[in-house]
């Protein structure tokens, strides 16, 4: 097919080349050839194709999921394919971003063997492990208990006669809820469960647990193991559940490169716990990378709709206008496109500053890893609450068309909004980076000077003149009135966690406007790094809308907080106007930069081409309703109905 | 209480936490529940229906959350059907307050509800003559209908419509063309696979002159074989967010004929020799539109928001996560502050929207005598006030949905939860009947017109005529309790309203372009007729709350959920409040410390707030928010039943098998 007319229009008029703002974004030309190269080696061959996920059922979803998977595994053997951003590109070519049954297994349970198996454990497990002799997933999360780890009820009793563990689910609560890969794929799992020896409770342990028979995969007998039903979402990955009765393992099961029982059932301590720390930040700066990557795929999409769409007239008489030239579209689009390309940029800065510091992990220095694990705490839940919301807002801007599942939006949608909740519930998240914004700020208040991302806080009466100094402004202001009524809740004799509690609204306002600030200040930053002066100057007015949409969405904090008076607010508010009309003509050519391909898209409102109208009919012939000229419940109800009534 | 058998019984019985909950009661929830109903009466004939609908096995719904697209729709028809018989059996109206009963029971989930649009819009389009034919046909289901109108090209803008139809004066008939792909017809309702004609707009074309779009009753299907019309393609639009149930369809059109008659020609007629003849006013069909998107409201918006409420709020007061303090239970999550900043705002909320849907009702129903006699003065204010609420409340509603929905940690994503039905249903709202942005934008014209009209001393509507009258001055508020104050939150919002709208005006004329102008404005638009709506709200809830019986202390609970409401409001908005300087900064601390206060306060009363909203455990299909709060029981056995527990695993032995067995070659 022709490209549609508009979109051709568009692309020409664009004061800048996509490829080289591409280039950027993957971090090199190279990067750029090496990825596409690997999503050629999928796109290309017929063993992935497949029916269009919306028409089939959620078992058809799963059986799709798992015949890709096991193939997958095998050609990243024949390609050689063993880089770990490698390996993690194919598979997302692979599942084109979505889930898939073997995620735990490859994301949780090989790294975990890895982190905390003893050598004789690495041996007996993972490399049937790693030949997948072994399927695993990662059992955590309980019926009853998420967010509060210490609070699951899960049980391993040690039995020194018979050098055992013996694992219960003792309440309805306890049952094992929602770990992916466990209802019908695994065959191992690493359950978390209280471990009590010689009578005594020792805290939380992982253990490894079979859970199916080796050749039948029957549940082994103890093990009630099953799939938590349909989910908003996620169809084909099979979150399960299960349940213990008087399981027992060998004591050699239990993970012990840390904590260990003897034969005897002493428990031997581990040195230190912090280490647990490098993995969630390192999987909560992956969902920074997500949000991105999710809020990107819905710009590509609702932008090259609005520039195909026609609608209404601006002008009497006139033809009517693409209903991206509407001020009110271009209001929801624009800052959106803005924070995908933010998003995209502190992902990649959090992915290298963990990179850069886990070498010192390593070595045991673990002195800036609170800092970053209080940031990426707080990111990963702006980030997935702004891409979460931003979705939504793309799918409406595609009027009644978004909603069809040929757009793609509801797809996208519903993959991704789970990470609010996933790896941290996100306004649990927000505290998190509350209390290291506490205290910082006493730190400051004791006469100590604080470093990194809060060394605002150290001057709290500077001019501001910049917007990522009014963004500073905003943070130290919203900080620092938390910090005050917290104090002021605990001069009321009320206890430490009473204040915390009635301050919560607070300090979550107060870490959403840092991530805030972190945003700006890193958006910033990147652009010095931009070679190309026209990727470099679309980028700065990306930048500068990012930057001032945020004051003008929050003008109460800056009113509230002397920061701006009415008159500046209403200078920001035109100059946000003035931005989206310079953004206007490159909108398309931004969007293409991202570089998805219409497969990995998969939307028809968001086809490179443009042909939105033919496609959708051609897309819609092919819907399990249509299979058949005349329903079947025609002749089972239409048809006595009229006969009868 | 609620009659027996409207909840589920599992064994345990109450759970304690929830018990407790309904011990502490500041209200009596049945008057509530009464007062919600408009009287006991009400209640008691409401709670009637459900029973019967309820207890009978066709409208069981027990397997919804794992149904096949084809499953769903071809229960949705069953059910459409066995409803016509109940109906019958039981003695119902049609037109009575039970359809509201049945509409609010069924949630929606039934096939055949074009038909309804079908029929409306013969009677208010159609003359004496076709209504007397196609009416009856209707009403035996002789005939089932839909109403097509949008287009895979236009749907906001009517003019734009590509259809065509053109009067043959030698055979006396129209002929029908969809004469490209963007003229097809796509999203109506019933259409895909259940219609046998539906009413199909078009440009109509005589002599080949244009004279804009008209409505034409067309046969799509056959009626022995129930297969397309020749020249006629149809089918169903294929899977959606939601709506699985409902065949939405599209129909191209090739030289379809229909004869002179099927023109609907109340307004309009072609004559046989092609003269084209207007008469009477098309005010009434102006005002059907408009009265449609308010009473879609309830069902699709505001009773969405209570469900969502009730499942969030119960299960918030049974979960309980993490210590408020060490060495205490956990805590119930209803407990955190942050967990009632998220909920109890989107409670006031759901109450908000009841008594303003109340009071739309009746102005409603006023404005259509009105139009009876003949008198077409509350049109433009009707108009206003149908777009700018209509977009308002599904906003709010949906937002609210999602809110509720988050709320709830993980659980929440299971379909089990109800919660994600609710939302991916809502959200449609947002678009159908009127793209929200479109409609505040409507609203927007007609408040800068009054505003003007107001500024030269001409009459306007009392809706608006607060726009000209107000006097700025700054707010007297002293201290925290002042903002419990209705006089003060009004007068506040009123303020914000006038300032958005006045700010406006001054744009839009000192632009050099009108067209331009407008659209530079647009943002502020939509913000200035939002503010005015939610002024309206606030206002009306006001009211409202005064003119409740002040006995069993639901007066009191009502207030606080107005207080807070508006406080909320206040809080979300602060820039749009302080700039004026109307409201200062310290006013804004002592509105966040009454809106703080305020929450605890709700929070005692939360779950008997739900409670009265008296959804039964069946019509909120949810494992979390059932009345007996046996969470994670009903959790367990629900996922028991899903067809992934129930069937085999054929992807173990085609794929799982082999690749554990390590025989990757062989796949």
């Amino acid at each position: 097919m022709v490209m549609n007319a508009d979109l051709r229009r568009e692309r020409a008029a664009a004061t800048f080349q996509p490829e080289l703002l591409t280039h950027v974004l993957d971090g090199g030309a190279e990067r750029t050839r090496r990825r596409r190269e690997i999503e050629a080696l999928v796109i290309n061959d017929p063993d992935f194709q497949h029916e269009d996920l919306n028409f089939l059922s959620r078992s058809q979803r799963y059986e799709q999921a798992i015949r890709k998977s096991a193939l997958m595994v095998m050609k990243l053997r024949e390609y050689g394919i063993a880089d770990p951003d490698e390996i993690y590109m194919f598979k997302s070519f692979v599942h084109r971003g979505r889930p898939e049954p073997l995620d735990l297994h490859l994301g949780m349970f090989l790294p975990t063997l890895l982190t905390q198996a003893t050598p004789e454990q690495q041996n007996r497990f993972f490399m049937p492990a790693w030949n997948l002799e072994i399927i695993g997933t990662y059992a955590q999360t309980e019926m009853g208990h998420g967010t509060h780890l210490r609070g699951l009820e899960t049980t391993a009793t040690y039995d020194p006669a018979t050098q055992e563990f013996i694992l219960n689910s003792p309440t309805v609560t306890s049952i094992k809820w929602w770990p992916g890969g466990l209802g019908k794929t695994s065959n191992h799992a690493v359950v978390l469960a209280q471990l009590y020896t010689q009578g005594q409770c020792k805290g939380l342990h992982a253990f490894i647990v079979p859970i199916r028979q080796l050749g039948t995969h029957e549940p082994l007998p103890g093990i009630t193991v099953g799939d938590i039903g349909p989910k908003f979402g996620y169809d084909e990955m099979d979150n399960g559940y299960l349940k213990m009765d008087n399981f027992r393992i060998p004591r050699e099961n239990m993970l012990m490169k840390y904590a260990q029982v003897e034969p005897d059932g002493t428990y031997v301590k581990p040195l230190s716990d912090k280490l647990t720390y490098g993995t969630m930040v390192f999987i909560r700066s992956i969902i920074v990378g997500d949000s991105a990557r999710a809020l990107s795929r819905a710009c590509t999409i609702a932008i090259r709709y609005s520039a195909v769409r026609h609608q209404s007239e601006l002008k009497t008489g006139e033809p009517e206008p693409q209903i991206l030239d509407y001020q009110t579209q271009q209001y929801k689009l624009f800052p959106l496109l803005a924070t995908a390309f933010a998003f995209h940029f502190v992902g990649t800065y959090i992915k290298d500053t963990y990179r850069r510091i886990s070498a010192d992990i390593i070595e045991g220095d673990l002195s800036e890893l609170p800092e970053l694990h209080a940031l990426t705490a707080g990111l990963k839940a702006f980030s997935s609450w702004i891409a979460n919301a931003g979705i939504e807002e793309c799918r409406m801007a595609c009027g009644g068309h978004g909603y069809s599942r040929c757009s793609g939006l509801p797809d996208i949608y519903v993959t991704f909004t789970p990470s609010c909740t996933y790896e941290g519930e996100n306004t649990v998240m927000m505290l998190q980076t509350a209390r290291f914004l506490m205290k910082s700020y006493m730190q400051v208040g004791s006469g100590q000077r604080v470093t990194g991302m809060v060394s605002y806080l150290n001057d709290l009466t500077r001019q501001h003149i910049q917007p990522q100094h009014v963004a500073a402004a905003r943070a130290a202001w919203l900080v620092e009135a938390a910090a005050k009524n917290l104090q002021a809740e605990l001069n009321h004799r009320k206890s430490k966690e009473d204040a915390w509690n009635v301050t919560s609204v607070d300090l979550v306002r107060a870490s959403d406007a840092h991530c805030h600030y972190v945003v700006v200040k890193l958006f910033t930053a990147k652009l010095s790094e931009i070679s190309n002066a026209a990727v470099r100057a679309v980028m700065t007015d990306l930048c500068l809308l990012y930057a001032l949409y945020g004051i003008s969405k929050n003008t109460g904090d800056f009113l509230q907080a002397n920061i701006l008076t009415s008159t500046q607010l209403n200078q920001v508010n035109q100059r946000v106007k003035e931005l989206l009309a310079i953004i206007r003509p490159n909108a398309v050519a931004l969007v293409d930069s991202f570089d998805f391909s219409d497969g990995y898209l998969g939307s028809v409102l968001g086809r490179y081409d443009g042909n939105i109208y033919e496609t959708m009919f051609e897309w819609a012939k092919k819907s399990p309703l249509n299979k058949t000229e005349v329903h079947e419940s025609f002749h089972k109800h239409l048809k006595p109905m009229q006969a009868k009534l | 209480m609620a009659p027996l058998g409207s909840r589920d019984a599992l064994p345990g019985g109450m759970n304690p936490d929830l018990a407790s909950e309904r011990l502490a009661a500041s209200f009596s929830v049945e008057l509530l529940t009464a007062s919600l109903d408009g009287g006991a009466e009400r209640t008691r004939g409401r709670r009637a229906i459900v029973e019967a609908i309820e207890s009978d096995p066709v409208f069981s719904q027990e397997n919804q959350y794992f149904q096949s697209q084809n499953e769903k729709y071809e229960a949705a028809v069953r059910r459409a059907v066995y409803l016509q018989k109940k109906i019958r059996a039981m003695g119902w109206t049609q037109n009575g307050p039970e359809v509201q009963d049945i509409c609010r029971c069924l949630s929606g989930d039934i096939a055949l509800v074009l038909h309804r649009v079908f029929m409306r819009s013969i009677s208010v389009l159609g003359s004496d003559k076709q209504i007397a034919k196609w009416i009856p046909l209707a009403t035996d289901y002789q005939i089932i209908g839909s109403y097509a109108q949008t287009e895979l090209g236009h749907g906001t803008y009517l003019q734009g419509l590509e259809t065509t139809a053109v009067f043959d004066t030698a055979t006396q008939e129209f002929i029908l063309n969809t004469p490209k792909i963007s003229a097809m017809k796509w999203w109506p309702g019933d259409m895909g696979r259940s219609a046998t004609h539906t009413v199909v707009f078009a440009q109509l074309y005589v002599h080949g002159k244009c004279y804009g779009v008209h409505p034409f009753i067309l046969q799509i299907r056959s009626l022995e074989d129930h297969s397309p019309r020749p020249g006629v393609t149809v089918g169903d639009i294929g899977p959606k967010m939601d709506f699985q149930h409902a065949d939405n369809g599209f129909l191209l059109l090739q030289n379809v004929r229909v004869p002179r008659e099927n023109m609907l020609s109340k307004f309009c007629e072609v004559q046989p020799d092609g003269t084209y003849v207007r008469w009477g006013s098309q005010k009434i069909n102006y005002f059907t539109m408009t009265s449609v998107r308010i009473s879609i409201l309830s069902d699709e918006a505001i009773v969405p928001l209570m469900k969502a409420c009730t499942i969030a709020i119960r299960y918030s007061a049974v979960r309980r996560q993490s210590k408020l303090k060490p060495g205490e239970q956990e805590a119930k999550i209803l407990d955190y502050q942050t967990q009632q900043q998220k909920l109890l705002p989107q409670l006031a909320t759901a109450y908000a929207f009841h008594f303003i849907n109340t009071y739309l009702h009746e102005l409603f129903n006023k404005g259509y005598q009105d139009i009876q006699a003949k008198n077409f003065d509350s049109l433009p204010e009707l108009h206003a006030f149908s777009s700018g609420f209509k977009a308002l409340i599904t906003q709010h509603c949906t937002s609210g949905v999602e809110i509720c929905l988050r709320a709830c940690g993980g659980h929440g994503y299971s379909l089990l939860s109800g919660l994600p039905s609710l939302y991916t249903r809502i959200i449609a709202s947002c678009i159908y009947e009127g793209e929200n942005t479109v409609l505040l934008l409507q609203t927007a014209r007609f408040l800068i017109k009054c505003f003007m009209a107001a500024s030269a001393g001409q009459r306007v509507p009392p809706s608006v005529t607060y726009l000209s009258s107000v006097k700025s001055g700054k707010c007297p508020a002293k201290d925290k309790s002042d903002f419990l104050r209705p006089e003060i939150y009004l007068k506040a919002y009123e303020q914000m309203a006038v300032r958005s709208v006045t700010k406006l005006q001054h744009l839009i004329q000192s632009g050099v372009d009108k067209h331009d102008a407008w659209n530079q404005c647009t943002v502020q638009l939509e913000k200035a007729a939002k503010a005015h709506c939610h002024y309206i709200t606030v206002k009306n809830f006001v009211e409202a709350v005064e003119n409740l019986d002040n006995k069993a202390g639901i007066q009191k609970i009502m207030k606080h959920l107005c207080d807070l409401f508006a406080l909320h409001g206040i809080f979300s908005n602060v820039g749009d409040f302080l700039y004026d300087g109307h409201l200062t900064a310290a006013h804004m601390d002592l509105v966040t410390a009454s809106y703080l206060d305020l929450l605890a306060v709700i929070r005692k009363d939360a779950v008997p707030l739900v409670d009265a909203f008296d959804f039964t455990d069946k019509s909120l299909s949810s494992a979390l928010g059932s009345y007996d709060g046996q969470v994670y029981q009903r959790l367990y056995e629900w996922a028991q039943k899903s067809p992934t527990n129930q069937q085999g695993n054929p992807a173990y032995d085609k794929y799982l098998k082999p690749l554990l067995q390590n025989t990757l070659s062989k796949l």
